[in-house]
């Protein structure tokens, strides 16, 4: 029996207990951690199962959120319009710098995201809406569909809960569609997926979309939650975070980076009131995770779990020695939902 | 005399302001491509030990009394001790595996030396102040240029021709690129390699750091300072490619001038100008201009 069939059902129901129990946990805090592990998951379907590092994944979470207030609170829409409009910006976005960045592999990859990213940045600091570095604020959460007030904390959150683990199924279901493994077949060889046929370039650029338009879906519930959309919404501090989320995790399973968002954002909650300790903390635990536990936590349960001699042997390298890629460092454990 | 409606005075000022930046772009990208072509490490802590080397001439100033000059030896030296040290310890471990661990390990020591830091000297800059031999300015004739403006210019594109020459001209540079192009048959010859790849991690630190020194009478020294500009010189390396020293070179005192001619011509987009070229260069010529056929 996979603990997953046991843990998951258990961590839902887990998470609808919490709005009657706000003395143990804080609601807005959860809706806080809920939509940063939707980010996370949302940019592991990049780096994890499409081998494609980005470094700017920020731009289009914070963009969502930019967006989300300007709808909400601007022109007047209702909240669930608002979210719409948030992840349309970030999937338009990420057609774009998609478009730009699969035109170089591996680190310029990671190079130019980060590059548009800060351009997109500097954008954001100038529009005339965004409040530049008072941050956008005031966002109302409205009336969902026009009928239920958002107001309150607990309504709000059962929202969040909903439209993450939506997106989270979402997500699942795209690791493991015909889609998903002609991705990680193109992660694997690329000469061979695209001697077979596969339009490699086009299978890229959607998964950037549809990980750019989750990443948004998050962004935009941000901005709903804390009915403020600010600078560090796109600042890279925060596509650093993600990388280390997804890395902390274990990029190889689909929920993994949920677990080191978790982690991440509990850190810097409790460690908000020591200024530059939690960056400080942060990076430490980056260098550490870099050098000793590439695998993540998801890994390394699982290559807890399953023998050695029952584990799939090590396949050959299949990149020429001294160059090899994101996915054959680590012998790669099964993908676990 | 006027040029596109603007005084002449004004027009090479901002020149010369975008040429001063882009001889900082130019010695971080060019230690950022040495180590890159030897290591195969994209090191993004290049920013952070530019600003040590920017604190390291503050502090030497504030608690030894060290002045401008002693800290231009000193600093880089001390930086590029520490790089090495780094290198040694912890980035060897990396050495064969995807060059994107080695991106996410520098990037974490960026944290970590930010962190650090910010919890010692706050967020607020610090002002260093430029060396009596340098202040004032000389008259050109066309136009008024600070004298410490003048000796950035100088000294910098002296230490881009000295690791140029040194590359491409000494024994030294020349294990150095048979190391690149070849390190097990280098290594057969004799030489040793892992020495080699400490030596060249610690000069190309030490080539930030002294960028720092230069910069500190110009920016204020501030722990935020590295990282922005590391964003840029990323934007510059992709442009330029990594390809070539010279290509590199070129490449940022390019963008330095584009950049520093958008201030006067449409000063809201002097941010994001660096960005759209390489948008444009991608769209153009995705290898970059002076890259090499078959890069990644």
């Amino acid at each position: 029996m996979k603990p997953a069939r046991i843990l998951i059902p258990v961590a839902v129901l887990a998470l609808l207990a919490v709005p009657w129990f706000p003395q143990l946990v804080y609601p807005v805090f959860v809706m806080k951690l809920l939509c940063m592990a939707l980010f996370a998951c949302a940019y592991n379907l990049l780096l994890g199962f499409g081998g494609m590092m980005s470094f700017g994944h920020a731009a289009f979470f914070g963009s969502a959120a930019y967006l989300t207030g300007l709808a909400t609170r601007d022109w007047g829409l209702t909240p669930e319009l608002g979210l719409v409009v948030g992840t349309a910006t970030a999937a338009l976005l990420g057609a774009v710098v998609g478009a730009l960045a699969i035109r170089r592999q591996g680190i310029y990859l990671a190079m130019i995201t980060l590059a548009l990213a800060q351009m997109i940045y500097f954008i954001f600091l100038q529009l005339p809406f965004t409040g530049a570095e008072d941050g956008m604020q005031q966002i109302p959460r409205g009336r969902l569909l026009g009928l239920i007030e958002l107001g309150n904390d607990r309504v709000l959150y059962h929202l969040v809960l909903g439209v993450t683990l939506a997106g989270l199924w979402l997500i699942h279901r795209i690791v493991h569609s015909p889609f998903g493994h002609v991705v990680v077949a193109i992660r694997e060889h690329e000469p061979r997926a695209r001697s077979l046929g596969y339009p490699v370039a086009r299978y890229k650029l959607m998964l950037f979309v549809l990980s750019a338009a989750l990443s948004g879906l998050a962004g935009s519930m941000k901005a709903l939650v804390f009915q403020l959309a600010a600078l560090t919404d796109v600042h890279w501090h925060l596509s650093g975070d993600v990388v280390l989320m997804a890395l902390l995790g274990g990029m190889h399973s689909v929920l993994g980076p949920a677990l080191g968002a978790t982690i991440v954002v509990g850190l810097q909650y409790y460690l908000d009131a020591f200024g530059g300790w939690v960056t400080l903390v942060t990076g430490a635990i980056f260098m550490v995770c870099v050098l000793v536990f590439r695998r993540g936590i998801a890994g390394v349960v699982t290559a807890l779990r399953v023998p050695p001699s029952t584990q799939p042997p090590p396949r050959a390298p299949r990149t020429p020695p001294g160059r090899r890629t994101l996915s054959s460092s680590p012998p790669e454990p099964p993908v676990e939902a | 005399m006027e040029i596109f409606g603007l005084p002449l005075p004004v027009l090479a000022g901002q020149i010369v302001l975008g040429l001063v930046n882009g001889c900082f772009y130019a010695v971080l990208s060019l230690g950022l491509a040495v180590i890159f072509g030897l290591l195969r490490i994209v090191n993004f802590a290049h920013g952070a030990f530019f600003m040590m080397g920017a604190f390291g001439a503050w502090m030497l100033q504030h608690y030894v009394g060290a002045g401008y000059w002693a800290a231009l030896l000193v600093v880089p030296l001390l930086v590029g001790l520490v790089g090495a040290a780094f290198e040694r310890t912890l980035l060897r471990r990396l050495y064969g595996l995807d060059p994107i661990y080695g991106l996410l390990l520098t990037f974490g020591l960026v944290l970590v030396i930010e962190g650090g830091f910010r919890v010692a000297y706050g967020t607020t800059g610090y002002a260093y102040s430029t060396p009596e031999t340098l202040r004032g300015v000389i008259d050109l004739g066309f136009m008024v240029m600070p004298r410490y403006r003048l000796w950035v210019i100088v000294a910098a594109l002296t230490a881009c021709i000295l690791t140029w020459w040194v590359i491409e001209r000494t024994r030294l540079g020349a294990m150095l690129r048979a190391a690149t192009e070849k390190p097990v048959l280098t290594q057969g010859f004799g030489i040793n390699v892992p020495r080699l790849l400490t030596l060249t991690y610690g000069a190309g630190i030490a080539l930030a750091a002294f960028a720092g020194v230069l910069a500190a009478p110009i920016l204020h020294v501030n722990s935020g300072m590295g990282s922005n500009l590391v964003i840029i010189v990323f934007a510059i390396v992709v442009i330029g490619g990594m390809g070539s020293v010279l290509g590199s070179i070129v490449t940022a005192l390019g963008i330095g001038v584009i950049e520093g001619l958008t201030k006067v011509f449409y000063s809201e987009a002097s941010s994001t100008v660096i960005f759209v070229v390489m948008t444009l260069v991608l769209l153009l010529r995705p290898r970059g201009l002076f890259g090499r056929e078959g890069g990644a």
